[in-house]
């Protein structure tokens, strides 16, 4: 049985159909890149996952939790399905601690040790153990991102979302954020991943879907879809990907 | 006739202006309460409470205060509403005081980002928990200064009450005028009374502006 199924999704910005029947399906252990040019609707589709977009037609199944558009409350879903930004988004009031420990207070009700003793895990997993008590505005692009990756370890999710979580680092922060995330595909953690960084897919990604103008047009393993596309359109994404 | 000292002049009127102060901190604080409330109907994603809040300060920041005094002193007694003075001025004050202190702050709400919301969300946080942990921090820092800035107008405000017969400082002055013939002096006195209570406000809010741009 797959961890996270989505089928038949459709979503509507106004006029525009960005998500025109998406069908997907991920196993436990995973890893998955989406790629696509921008306006594909990968993001859109990631943000769907666990209901950042609202979608209006569809549902979303991950691990036996079923969401479909008419559902108010997520918090089941969210639970399960945890999502580090392109943008980190810590919050910047809290250490890097108190960013971790914050939902396993509020929404795990956590004991205050138990809560401490899983944030200083989460942080000393992503090698910033000795930062517990430095805020966001002190630590690098790169170390933001690592603690936002740690804040939604701690939740112990089933799925982790990456959305270019490492498009707004410096070139030289890129490799420790991805070092973070190759340790956990090793490790055996789900992930969903919309990234650019092809290298990085296809060394370590099981799966590629490749989407183009709101639907998957091509998937399958990623040595393969990008040694031999069988669309135009992905020939093409990856000329354009392998020239620059 | 009567003589009229300074000092006789000078104490009516400060003992009136306890009342000036006794009703601005009535009105900040109850208006605050009830403004956090309005705000978070505003806020919430819930589209007929989001009406609702929008309605309710749009009533209160459309109308003049003189009006809304008007209706709490005269109109509520005709629904069989007992009213004194003293009521209708806290009642009307703390309505007018919420629906500007919730407008303020639904700007500084607004002013957290976006991504603050989504990160949020995607911890699984509701809305309360949201508001108490992540935004209301963050909004708190540029609310300072605008709300200690309208607490200036609360302070000023609360002359209008002189008109329905509440005896606070402008009120009492208009009554030591008609009994001492000497409006210059005496509402010179009130409008400094007025300024003593008002000036450090002022200050206070421009000392923590500095003081909040510094810690960022």
């Amino acid at each position: 049985m797959p961890l996270v199924k989505l089928s038949n999704i459709r979503k509507s910005f106004g006029p525009v159909e960005v998500l025109k029947g998406v069908d997907m399906t991920v196993d436990e252990g995973q890893v998955v890149a989406m790629i696509g040019r921008s306006g594909s609707g990968k993001s859109t589709l990631l943000r769907s996952i666990n209901g950042l977009e609202r979608i209006d037609d569809g549902v979303i199944e991950v691990d036996g939790e079923c969401v479909d558009p008419s559902q108010i409350d997520l918090r089941a879903l969210r639970l399960k399905v945890g999502m580090v930004f392109q943008q980190f988004n810590l919050f910047p009031h809290l250490s890097a601690g108190e960013n971790v420990m914050l939902a396993l207070k509020v929404v795990k009700k956590m004991g205050k040790p138990e809560t401490r003793a899983a944030a200083e895990q989460a942080l000393a997993k992503v090698g910033l153990g000795h930062k517990f008590d430095a805020y966001p505005s002190q630590l690098s692009g790169g170390q933001q991102q690592r603690v936002a990756i740690a804040r939604s370890l701690a939740m112990a999710p089933k799925v982790l979302l990456c959305d270019e979580i490492t498009s707004a680092l410096d070139p030289e922060l890129v490799n420790e954020v991805l070092s973070v995330v190759r340790k956990l595909a090793e490790e055996g953690m789900t992930l969903i991943l919309v990234t650019h960084e092809m290298r990085f897919a296809r060394e370590v990604c099981d799966q590629l879907v490749f989407m183009h103008g709101g639907r998957i047009i091509e998937q399958g393993a990623p040595a393969e879809l990008f040694d031999r596309p069988s669309t135009p359109e992905l020939a093409q994404f990856v000329g354009m990907v392998e020239a620059r | 006739m009567l003589e009229f000292s300074l000092w006789d002049i000078l104490s009516n009127l400060l003992l009136a202006a306890r009342w000036t102060v006794a009703l601005s901190v009535i009105a900040f604080v109850a208006g605050g309460v009830a403004g956090l409330l309005v705000l978070f109907a505003r806020v919430a994603p819930v589209p007929p409470l989001q009406g609702a809040a929008k309605l309710y300060i749009e009533l209160f920041q459309g109308t003049p205060l003189l009006m809304q005094l008007f209706i709490a002193f005269f109109a509520l007694p005709l629904a069989g509403i007992e009213t004194s003075p003293w009521t209708s001025a806290a009642v009307a004050l703390t309505l007018f005081t919420s629906a500007y202190l919730a407008e303020i702050w639904r700007g500084c709400v607004e002013a957290v980002p976006k991504g603050q919301w989504e990160a949020s969300s995607s911890l699984a946080m509701n809305f309360g928990e949201q508001m108490r942990w992540v935004v209301l921090p963050q909004a708190l820092r540029i609310a300072v200064p605008p709300t200690v800035g309208f607490s200036v107008q609360v302070v000023k405000g609360t002359a209008v009450t002189s008109i329905i017969g509440f005896a606070e400082v402008t009120k009492v002055g208009t009554a030591i005028t008609n009994a001492t013939f000497q409006p210059f002096l005496v509402y010179g006195l009130v409008g400094l009374i007025y300024f003593a209570l008002c000036y450090p406000l002022s200050l206070s809010a421009k000392a923590l502006e500095r003081k909040l741009h510094a810690a960022r």
